[in-house]
């Protein structure tokens, strides 16, 4: 009564049929039009018993709650700041969900975070507008000095962190730079120029060939390749796999 | 009159050609050429918008502005910035576009589509159409499907697709109408005319553009598919 | 500015290296491409890394000048799409494309690269005027060079169309192609603490300290010169930057000429 017009894993654009009949339900980046299901998306077809979706590989950063994003500060006003998120809304964080201290009221605020800084913070609501309101208070979430800050695609950062964050971690013990990569698209680094430029050319990797076969075998002969010919201290602390601590 | 073409039947269209991802700035971008025309197209967003009273709470915005180069044009430089003319293309181009693309995702904020064309022979608002819905896609934005465009005609009584500027000119009873088509569903986004035609020729053009669009479309659906070519990704690997 | 940005990037330069682990005199790869636009006289495309800039040559007839009779002149408009970066904004030219116009306009006008008494059709009466227009297709920093290398080459690649007494016939391709001399390059010298570096990306160009774009000619003679940026020059900058600049313009003109044999 329905079967499958794509196989698992093939790429579609939007219009594309990707099933007919009834048998299987649309789930995202799809839609159903009488006996079809159609992709909505430009993506990888992902089918999961009788639910057919579409993993996006393009398209901006679409906010969502308990994400883990770099945000830059661009307001800051009575109540707490406003930050800029690499997509088209902006974020509110109130003082209450800064920090466990006690301001005052009318204290300067900017003595905590000021204008042009980044941050790591969690979204705590999403409304129907798409406003976002984020909290520090949580591990892993501070702001974040020096370093610098780079686009990635948000639809590749599960790739570029990698399972338990073996990915990530295997960039930052290769080149002893400290790497926080957040949901939305923006990832901070901070090391030597040398080895910052082979972490950043490897995360670019990752981008460019998240859907080729191989890519974890392929990223470690490149960071052996990269650095073999560098003395990069190993990592004298153990540290945990978790993409948001442990720098 | 019969008239012949030279170098193609009269329902085909002239060579085209397209690729996605051009502009490595743009979210998402593409190149579609047909014939000698050629459209670039860069799709901005979703982003935030100015002026804030354009703000809608409930969907977002779709702005397209079109424009040709200074130098795109057989005969005389045209003096750059907005005409009538491409004012009124680029609102046709955005009501083209609307009805696949999904307002929804983006409330209050903006998707801009830029196209600029660097050489135009003839059909220039389809391929910026062909164009932008490449770019939109690969823009990541969710679509209900591609738009396909190109123009039909009646050259004094003789019915073809894909009108080129030597056809546009001849004197007459010439019509020349852009169309821009869902190939999934048939919908037709954009209609316009210029000339003289009778109702049974635009039904009979109606049935003979769908080739053309069919064509089209696979054309652009390659373009955004090569663009991850080697796509046999092991998505629980170690 | 983002002064987290603009600590790195001087500490990434003290230490001899960009982000993109080029040295600071080092230009990206620049590729040169001709004909792209078949409806212009003349026209090119110029990719410097992922910057890519077009120029377009048309040919029009008009009056000249009260006090240069027998001279026809160039003129030169920049387009900084909106399509090219997501900072740029429709409308008429702002002071940037004004800007860049202007400094492409004079490294080409000053080198006396045309000889503008050749574009004279009839003294006093008629001259061809050469309309240059420079379009930007994707900004990744150093618009400045890569258009001035677009307008240079649009100019090599351009044919005058034919002329029928007044009107000009676009159709018809004559044999006729400008006799370049001096073969001016532009090369933009940024500074920033102590470091000077050359063809920069759109965050270097965002925190450098001063600008300095220079045109050098065949003879190693200067053309054309341009300081922006907010912070001053000393001229101890100065000397080191025309120094860099005359170089690496050498290094570019030999692009250019190897391109044009091809």
């Amino acid at each position: 009564m329905g079967e499958l017009i794509v196989n698992n894993k093939d790429i579609v654009v939007p219009g594309e049929e990707l099933a007919q009949g009834l048998d299987y339900l649309p789930s995202f980046g799809t839609y159903r039009e009488e006996n079809f299901i159609i992709s909505a998306r430009l993506g990888m077809v992902n089918i999961d018993g009788r639910t057919i979706k579409i993993t996006p590989l393009t398209g901006r950063y679409s906010p969502k709650r308990g994400d883990t994003i770099i945000a830059k500060v661009i307001d800051v006003t009575f109540s707490g700041w406003r930050l800029e998120t690499n997509c088209a809304y902006a974020a509110m964080l109130s003082v209450k969900d800064a920090t466990s201290d006690f301001i005052a009221r009318g204290a300067d605020l900017t003595k905590y975070f000021d204008i042009g800084d980044y941050l790591v913070a969690k979204i705590t609501n999403v409304t129907s507008q798409k406003l976002i309101d984020l909290t520090m208070k949580g591990p892993g979430l501070r702001k974040l000095i020096g370093g610098r800050v780079i686009k990635v695609n948000t639809n590749k950062v599960p790739r570029i962190i990698g399972k338990q964050g073996s990915m990530i971690s295997m960039i930052k013990d290769a080149t002893n730079c400290k790497i926080i990569v957040g949901q939305n698209g923006l990832a901070w680094i901070n090391g030597d120029p040398q080895n910052e430029f082979i972490a950043v050319s490897t995360i670019k990797k990752i981008e460019e060939e998240s859907h080729i076969s191989g890519l974890t075998e392929r990223v470690k002969e490149y960071l052996q390749e990269q650095t073999k010919n560098m003395n990069i201290p190993k990592p004298t602390t153990h540290e945990e796999h978790d993409d948001y601590r442990g720098e | 009159m019969n008239y012949k073409r030279k170098d193609r039947n009269l329902d085909e269209i002239r060579p085209i050609e397209a690729k996605a991802g051009i502009i490595k700035n743009a979210d998402g971008s593409a190149m579609f050429r047909i014939g000698k025309t050629v459209a670039y197209a860069a799709v901005y967003g979703p982003r935030d918008l100015y002026p804030k009273f354009l703000q809608d709470p409930l969907k977002g915005v779709l702005r397209c502005n079109y424009n040709m180069m200074p130098f795109s044009g057989s005969g005389e430089r045209v003096r750059p910035g907005q005409s009538r003319r491409s004012r009124e293309i680029s609102m046709v181009t955005e009501k083209a576009l609307l009805p696949v693309v999904d307002l929804n995702d983006f409330p209050n904020a903006v998707v801009d589509v830029f196209i600029e064309l660097p050489q135009t022979d003839a059909g220039s608002r389809c391929a910026g159409i062909c164009a932008a819905s490449i770019a939109l896609a690969d823009a990541g934005l969710s679509m209900k499907g591609l738009v396909s465009a190109v123009s039909v005609g009646n050259l004094n009584g003789t019915l073809v697709v894909d009108l080129d500027k030597e056809e546009e000119d001849i004197e007459g009873e010439v019509a020349d109408i852009p169309i821009a088509m869902v190939k999934r569903t048939g919908a037709i986004t954009l209609m316009q005319m210029d000339g003289i035609v009778e109702k049974d020729q635009v039904m009979k053009l109606l049935e003979m553009i769908k080739d053309a669009c069919g064509k089209i479309h696979d054309v652009q659906t390659k373009a955004l598919k090569e663009k991850y070519k080697g796509s046999m990704d092991n998505g629980d690997e170690n | 500015m983002d002064n987290n940005l603009r600590n790195h990037v001087l500490r990434s330069l003290n230490a001899g290296l960009r982000f993109d682990n080029r040295k600071p005199e080092d230009y990206r790869s620049i590729s040169i491409e001709y004909s792209i636009s078949s409806n212009a006289e003349g026209s090119a495309r110029v990719k410097i890394g992922d910057t890519e800039v077009l120029a377009g040559v048309k040919f029009e007839i008009g009056s000249p000048f009260p006090d240069k009779p027998d001279e026809g002149t160039i003129i030169v408009n920049a387009e900084l799409l909106p399509l090219s970066n997501p900072e740029f904004e429709s409308g008429p030219p702002n002071i940037h494309s004004i800007e860049l116009a202007r400094v492409v306009d004079r490294g080409i006008r000053e080198s006396k690269t045309i000889d503008f008494k050749s574009l004279c059709v009839e003294k006093g009466e008629k001259v061809w005027l050469v309309l240059i227009d420079i379009i930007t297709i994707n900004d990744a920093g150093n618009l400045f060079d890569a258009a001035a290398l677009a307008a240079y080459a649009a100019l090599q690649n351009a044919v005058f169309p034919g002329l029928d007494g007044d009107k000009i016939n676009y159709k018809e391709k004559t044999k006729k192609k400008f006799d370049l001399m001096n073969i001016p390059v532009s090369v933009t010298v940024l500074k920033l603490g102590k470091n000077y570096f050359v063809d920069p990306t759109n965050e270097e160009e965002e925190v450098a300290d001063a600008r300095l774009t220079l045109v050098s000619m065949e003879n190693g003679k200067l053309c054309a010169m341009q300081k922006g940026g907010d912070h001053p020059l000393t001229s101890m900058d100065i000397n080191a930057m025309m120094d860099l600049a005359i170089v690496k313009g050498a290094e570019l003109r030999e692009i250019l000429k190897k391109q044009k044999k091809k």
